[in-house]
């Protein structure tokens, strides 16, 4: 076990290295930053060199990367453009962007997982078609229809919440948000929840338990659901990644100022330093997410061994 | 940890603040602090892009504070746009070169530092000297010296203009370059503010909390999301804040902004976004504010490109620009918030500041008859296909470019004459602008400065000036704005840059197509909301109800 825990964080290091570089040089091909900064006038060249200078930009592009990787080791993430450090802005970000996660995931699993069971052991009754085509529609529909529609109707026309979330992002004002930002995902997991116990329903080891007299629930919870759970954690645990990168529709519709506003913010300045380093950090939290992930198989089901 | 505690609770002070100020409207001074002299107002803001100096903020959000948190020589009047004397009590000069200025004695920083002659001539040395990396350095080129300070390339061998001197405490004198009779007219623009000792000597903290010497001043600012600004109560300028404070608050989306101010959370929203404007009536009604401001937008034209330096192009410019249907594209795409251009200013210099309707001729009015004989004359257009350059992914430019080139490719009866070409980011569309990579038109604006009719003309025309993009060059032009700028009385001089506009009229190197609105909204606990002609709110006199 920690042998195996030892190598995949090994495994991380060249995957790190990877995606920095193709992030980094994804960025610099966007074109001249210096020039988005002036606005619609053009920059006094005079300046304009200060500044590229001042931001390492006008060396070639590989001492450019190995320089910022020499600075993340020291912890130095770079000055974005308005001269903020990164590292302040994630200060900034990542606990926004977290909570949130946190609150969709929670969704995810109190939810998705309950539904999935509730319609997996009902197969084919009312309950369950209902749910599919629930489901369906969650999935068809884009989230930011569902965002904009929920913040209008709850927000405006009913006043239940308030349309925007203030900056330090409460949880109860992320409720909706984060309902939003699992929808997709959350109805995934119902649907692959109901399917892994609809299958396991009728295994062998349940049929047992079933006649060895055990109480419904501890079937259910102890062996039918433990045994379905692996493909569901599988998904949450990549999903973990996939929440924060891909929160930049949310958080937009939300006024929250977390991950997703900063990358937004970064890529429309071509600030490289504030792209590259958040990107950086979300890679990190998608590998650790998958490594917590392939931990937790042996948990669920004690077969499987780590060597 | 312990900052953040702190800003949380100064957070939840205005939160209460604010909820006093919602239901402010029927007691009336109930020693609640919330409402009327004290209320604060909240209003709708973006992360400035630019760390907040004032000769180093050269976009709108970053300005607005610097408005509210500073005051200069001068001040433009926020409805006609003239320049006031301020702190200045008289600036002289007899040769439009040589200029004495002496300022009032009873100015002070928030910090309780004098303003002196000093502090503005400090203060200018800093904006121009190359090494500070200022983006609004160019401000001062009109300074002798300049070009020592702040020379084209290389590095600059002194650090003080040599135009700046100071007399006493309460006069400097300055010494152009060049003859620039309406000088003294630039002043009231952010980079010409005075800044107090404390800049210098500790300058991160200053960025952080900036000190300045306007009706406000800042009580906190956490970067990238939001400011609250309070009322100065010592403040000694006539335009006392006339509420409590303003709390700027960074909104992701400024439909998300407009949101909020429809369901009572915001009270000011500067910029109501384009996807709203059908609702905007029904929404606000006469709290929404659509009133013009010193922007204008063109069409630009490569120079540099041989093809388009013939005199056929004179009259293929021509004839594009009569192919435009500015009327319907303004009425059916901008909801009414341009207003079609007719000449290369914008009404609100007013007749006297240069601002002269119909100056452009026929050239600008739709044609489509003409338009097609005019471009036949001159040869067609140059490479056979017009293409237009703008950038994706802010200010929705797509929807009315693809609209021009409708309208183009009507007039001339082939659907391929004209399209669109996007470019992905601002930056990259910036870039490829100012390099001269681009070899098709492209779509510029143009936000004056200052509301003088030579910020509308020298930066943008002139032979080789900044923002002359397209590397238009004409003697002629060069030598009426030259005399323009020489002229002692100021009648003469606006009338001699129209005679140069004349000229852009005859050579149409770029092609007018729009003054813009500023708009705005506000909600029913706020009144006497106005913008002032950089299309900013006049934050200081809005009144909490």
């Amino acid at each position: 076990m920690g042998r195996y825990v030892i190598r995949r964080l090994l495994q991380m290091i060249p995957v790190f290295f990877g995606t920095t570089l193709l992030i980094f040089f994804m960025v610099n091909v966007l074109g001249d930053p210096i020039a988005g900064l002036c606005g619609e006038r053009r920059c006094d060249p005079a300046t304009a060199a200060r500044l590229a200078s001042e931001f390492g930009l006008d060396k070639p592009a590989w001492q450019q990367y190995l320089t910022y990787l020499g600075n993340i080791f020291t912890g130095d993430f770079g000055t974005a453009f308005n001269g903020d450090k990164v590292i302040d802005l994630m200060g900034e970000a990542f606990p926004v962007t977290i909570k949130l996660t946190v609150v969709a995931i929670v969704f995810e699993i109190v939810i998705g997982i309950s539904l999935g069971v509730v319609t997996g052991l009902r197969r084919g009754r009312p309950i369950d078609t209902g749910v599919l085509i629930l489901t369906l529609v969650v999935i068809a529909v884009p989230t930011f229809v569902t965002g904009l529609l929920l913040q209008l109707l709850l927000g405006v026309e009913w006043g239940i919440i308030k349309p925007s979330v203030s900056p330090e992002a409460p949880i109860d004002e992320l409720i909706v948000p984060g309902l939003v930002l699992a929808s997709v995902s959350l109805a995934y997991v119902t649907r692959l929840t109901r399917t892994s116990i609809a299958e396991n329903a009728r295994a062998d080891y349940v049929r047992t338990a079933v006649a060895k007299g055990l109480p419904r629930r501890r079937v259910i919870v102890r062996h039918l659901l433990r045994n379905s759970l692996i493909p569901v954690v599988t998904f949450i645990g990549t999903d973990v990644g996939a929440l924060m990168g891909g929160a930049i529709v949310t958080e937009r519709i939300f006024n929250i100022h977390g991950v997703g506003y900063q990358l937004y913010q970064g890529i429309l300045r071509q600030s490289s330093q504030t792209v590259v380093g958040f990107v950086t950090v979300l890679v990190l939290v998608f590998l650790a997410a998958n490594l917590i992930v392939d931990l937790l198989y042996a948990v669920l089901d004690p077969r499987i061994r780590y060597a | 940890m312990r900052g953040a505690t702190r800003a949380r609770w100064a957070v939840g002070a205005v939160a209460v603040a604010l909820t006093a100020t919602a239901c402010g409207g029927g007691d009336s001074g109930g020693g609640g602090g919330g409402g009327g002299a004290d209320g604060i107002v909240s209003s709708s803001w973006g992360d400035p892009q630019n760390p907040l100096e004032p000769a180093n903020t050269n976009e709108v959000q970053g300005g607005k504070v610097l408005d509210m948190v500073f005051r200069g020589l001068v001040r433009y009047d926020s409805k006609t746009g003239q320049a006031k004397n301020e702190i200045a009590e008289k600036i002289d000069s007899s040769d439009s070169q040589n200029f004495t200025i002496t300022i009032k004695d009873n100015w002070t920083f928030s910090n309780g530092e004098k303003v002196t002659a000093q502090s503005f001539v400090d203060a200018w040395n800093y904006g121009a000297a190359l090494k500070n990396n200022q983006k609004n350095a160019y401000f001062f080129q009109y300074i002798d010296g300049y070009d020592k300070v702040h020379p084209e390339s290389g590095s600059a061998s002194v650090d003080k203009l040599s135009g700046l001197k100071v007399v006493n405490p309460t006069t400097f004198t300055v010494k152009l370059s060049q003859k620039f009779s309406l000088w003294p007219d630039t002043l009231g623009y952010a980079a010409f503010v005075p800044l107090p000792k404390a800049f210098y000597s500790d300058h991160d903290a200053w960025l952080s909390k900036p000190i300045g010497n306007g009706p406000y001043t800042i009580e906190s600012y956490s970067k990238g999301s939001s400011m609250n600004l309070r009322r100065w109560d010592d403040y000694p300028g006539t335009d006392k804040a006339q509420n409590g404070g303003i709390d700027l608050k960074v909104y992701t989306d400024n439909n998300t902004a407009y949101t909020d101010l429809t369901a009572g959370n915001l009270d000011l929203v500067d910029d109501v976004p384009a996807s709203q404007l059908k609702n905007v009536q029904a929404d606000l009604g006469d709290r929404y504010i659509n009133t013009p401001a010193g922007l204008i937008q063109t069409l630009s034209f490569p120079f540099y490109e041989k093809a388009w330096d013939t005199p056929g192009a004179v009259k293929v410019r021509q004839g594009l620009s009569m192919a435009i249907n500015r009327d319907q594209i303004t009425d059916q795409i901008f909801q009414k918030t341009r207003t079609p251009a007719s000449d290369w200013t914008s009404p609100v210099l007013g007749e006297e500041g240069g601002f002269k309707e119909g100056l452009c001729g026929p050239s600008c009015d739709y044609d489509k008859a003409g338009a097609k004989k005019l471009i036949e004359e001159g040869g067609g257009i140059p490479g056979g296909q017009l293409k237009i350059s703008y950038n994706a992914d802010t200010g929705s430019h797509k929807e009315w470019v693809d609209a021009v080139c409708n309208s183009i490719n009507n007039a001339l009866g082939n659907n391929k004459a004209c399209v669109g070409d996007p470019i992905g980011t601002f930056a990259d569309f910036r870039s490829q602008v100012s390099t001269q990579k681009l070899t098709g038109a492209w779509r510029a604006g143009w936000q004056m400065d200052y509301p003088l009719i030579q910020n509308f003309l020298q930066p943008l025309y002139y032979t080789n000036a900044p923002s002359n993009d397209g590397k238009w060059s004409n003697d002629e032009f060069d030598g009426l704005v030259n005399k323009a700028n020489a002229e002692t009385d100021k009648a003469k001089a606006v009338s001699t840059f129209q005679d140069a506009e004349k000229i852009l009229a005859e050579q149409m190197p770029v092609i007018p197509l729009w003054y813009q609105n500023g708009s705005a909204g506000y909600s029913d606990s706020v009144e006497n909301v106005a913008l002032n002609v950089f299309s900013v709110p006049v934050y200081n006199e809005i009144k909490v109800k």
